[in-house]
């Protein structure tokens, strides 16, 4: 098992370099290649009981960093399939050429920088694979060269850099707590920190956990240090907005879990969990109420983004093992779902040339694929059945009821609801309402818009649809045993109670 | 005997205070400088104190790594990011005098104030210094404050970009005070990730100068909601 997650380490960063290179179309397939490969190399692991080291030790992954790598290659992999699509596009080819090998050589390595997080055992290795999703997805986001988009990679790189400086101060400090426990230059791994947990320093602890959800949850999207997400996320390419919203959140939600296992350990559930409550409740009330006075249909499902890792945040809070499966599925299911979400929106726009759902009108008269499994994707949002979303928010509420978390529960019922009703009402009514007719329009003939022509932009994009919304219904309706066993398994390292 | 609280300062103890103070110090000053070439020099003297931290721990305490620390941080941050940043700044010579958000009187003085929390608190953990003063960490942490006052007090792309790098080199000083003893890898993947941050800022840096003509960030404001 150990050459896997070697693999992981040198495939897609291979790709990325071989992406500068080569025509545009072999960059295509192997970014394909290389997204399936990481995927089915991930899926393996899933079902290993034990953990699996590589690279002297540098490499490590549990049943926690399993979910993580699963969530974050099967995006990466869904987005090689959407991207083929999305980039091909009419018009100068050496402009394409210089456009398209920046694009994938970016896109490779910020999704290898993000598999490589949970794969490395150490908390500053953890922090500097972090700090490179960062300043890859900040290139990423500002590659279409737009004044929005300069702006919201600014505001991104600069919010993002200053939460991951506290991160890394953070880091430091959980790393002189351990110094009081294990001496001088000990080894900075999960295990050893985990296993002196209990002779560490409580209040500098304490400190690093607190330091850390900040920081990390920066990049996560957590109130109120969540302001660069929706700009970012609006303004970059469709294929980097889904990575951002369903793999890199998640990433840092991981990291943020690294503490709270420590955290956890030496001072016991309260202050760990807490602290979560506390951001995740602020996060997903903003969330509730910014999603319903949204009319940009990217901004939309940012505020879900920020929404979901919210429910995220709340769900760890909940001590019972049956909330953190949940959580851990969650994470899964976001990730398919936003995904689907976004790659729908990326049709829409490029068909419809517009992102403001004023203006988005018909979308399932002249998208007939990606009109209906676009409100599919945002219905699986809004936590319908059967999808995994619903799931996962069912297993987080009757986790919470279950460890006597009644008010907080109640408070998370409320304010879904409440974003169910924003993010449903405005982005099914943009999808179903009928293209007005041009006739009926006022102004002459040669004035009026042409109204938009029936038929897909492209079956790559559809393709990767579609597979979005298989991944949500099994995770809904019957997840892999597997998986499931993975879950469980994570969510008693992370100190869920049976 | 006098008590240990009275007991004047070790030489080695005294001249490391001095070094870190230096490094505060000089974040006061890229606060108020009103140019950003200026701002950019005093990042590389800051800079240039923090290698010079690592090399007197390194001799005087005899530890290998921290000189290889010194090294990569005395070419990299006092030689290469500034050489970078003046670089890209080539094609914009307009100065930042208007970029503070507020006067530099109260800037300064909310950045004292900010400064004394920082000491305070950190005083009052218990937090264990291996080689150097506890009063290191409290400085460090004075200085990754204002650190944060300089990126959001100043509203220009320049003086948000040093206000990001002065806060790794704040990190530094705490991670020397606290964390001498992380691995070297783990060190040189800071230095590399600092490089990499300096270029994607240069290039963004260049793309708002090239669309909007000037260094400011007032003029992002499209994006709202």
């Amino acid at each position: 098992m150990e050459w896997i997650l070697t693999a992981i380490l040198v495939v897609p960063f291979a790709v990325s370099v071989l992406s500068w290179w080569v025509p545009r179309r072999v960059a295509e397939a192997l970014t394909l290649g290389s997204g399936v490969a990481t995927f089915v190399l991930a899926w393996t692991l899933v079902g290993s009981t034990k953990p699996v080291n590589a690279l002297g030790g540098w490499l490590r992954t549990d049943a926690l960093s399993t979910v993580f790598l699963v969530a974050v290659a099967f995006l990466y992999a869904l987005t090689a399939i959407f991207a083929i699509g999305y980039l091909r596009r009419s018009g100068d080819p050496s402009e394409d050429r210089r456009y398209s090998r920046r694009y994938y050589a970016g896109l490779n390595l910020f999704c290898w920088a993000m598999a490589v997080a949970p794969l490395v055992d150490n908390l500053a290795l953890l922090w500097v694979a972090i700090e490179i999703t960062t300043v890859v997805s900040a290139l990423l986001v500002a590659i279409d060269d737009t004044e929005g988009a300069t702006e919201a990679a600014w505001k991104y790189v600069i919010i993002a850099s200053l939460g991951l400086g506290i991160a890394l101060f953070a880091t430091i400090i959980m790393y002189s707590a351990g110094t009081a426990a294990l001496g001088n230059g000990y080894n900075f791994t999960y295990p050893v920190l985990l296993s002196a947990a209990a002779h560490l320093p409580s209040s500098v602890v304490r400190l690093a956990d607190l330091l850390a959800v900040l920081g990390f949850g920066t990049k996560m999207g957590l109130f109120p240090v969540h302001t660069w997400l929706p700009d970012a996320h609006s303004e970059a390419p469709t294929p980097v907005s889904a990575l951002l919203s369903g793999a890199l959140l998640a990433v840092s939600f991981y990291a943020i879990l690294r503490f709270f296992q420590i955290t956890e350990r030496a001072l016991g559930p309260a202050f760990p969990r807490n602290v979560l409550l506390a951001f995740g409740l602020a996060s997903l009330a903003l969330a509730a109420l910014y999603v319903i006075i949204q009319r940009d249909l990217k901004r939309l499902l940012a505020y879900s983004s920020v929404e979901h890792m919210g429910i995220l945040a709340i769900g760890m809070s909940f001590s019972a093992v049956l909330a953190v499966v949940g959580v851990l599925l969650h994470v899964l299911a976001h990730a398919a779902a936003k995904g689907t979400a976004f790659f729908g929106a990326g049709s829409v726009l490029r068909k419809l040339r517009t992102k403001d759902m004023a203006r988005i009108r018909g979308v399932i008269d002249v998208l007939p694929w990606t009109g209906p499994m676009l409100v599919l994707a945002v219905l699986a949002l809004s936590a319908m059945p059967p999808f995994g979303i619903f799931r996962s928010e069912f297993l987080i509420v009757a986790g919470g009821l279950s460890s006597g978390s009644d008010w907080e529960a109640a408070i998370l019922v409320g304010l879904v609801t409440l974003a169910f009703l924003g993010l449903s009402w405005y982005a099914t009514r943009s999808m179903m309402t009928p293209v007005l007719d041009p006739s009926s329009l006022q102004g002459s003939a040669a004035t009026r818009p042409a109204p938009p022509t029936r038929g897909e932009t492209s079956w790559w994009m559809v393709s990767s649809m579609v597979l979005g919304l298989i991944a949500l219904a099994i995770l809904g309706i019957h997840p892999p045993e597997d998986l499931a066993h993975l879950l469980y398994r994570a969510a008693l390292e992370l100190g869920a109670r049976r | 005997m006098m008590p240990a609280l009275l007991a004047p300062p070790s030489t080695f103890t005294g001249t490391a205070e001095a070094i870190t103070l230096l490094v505060l110090l000089s974040e006061f000053a890229m606060l108020r400088a009103p140019l950003s070439r200026s701002q950019i020099r005093l990042y590389a003297f800051q800079s240039l104190v923090v290698s010079g931290l690592a090399f007197y721990v390194a001799a005087d305490r005899h530890i290998g790594d921290l000189y290889a620390v010194g090294t990569f941080s005395f070419l990299l941050k006092v030689i290469v990011v500034p050489a970078v940043i003046l670089r890209l700044l080539k094609d914009a010579p307009e100065d930042l005098a208007g970029s503070h958000r507020l006067g530099v009187a109260s800037m300064v003085l909310i950045a004292i104030a900010i400064s004394v929390f920082g000491l305070f608190v950190v005083a009052s953990l218990p937090i264990a210094s291996i080689l150097l003063p506890k009063a290191e960490l409290g400085l460090a942490t004075a200085a990754i404050l204002v650190s944060f006052l300089l990126v959001i007090m100043r509203s220009d792309v320049v003086s948000q970009a040093v206000g990001f790098f002065s806060l790794e080199n704040g990190v530094s000083v705490a991670s020397l005070a606290i964390a001498s003893g992380l691995s070297l890898v783990a060190e040189v993947a800071f230095f590399f990730d600092l490089l990499v941050a300096v270029v994607v800022l240069g290039v963004l840096m260049r793309l708002h100068h090239g669309r909007a003509r000037t260094l400011s960030t007032n003029e992002m404001d499209r994006l709202r909601g």
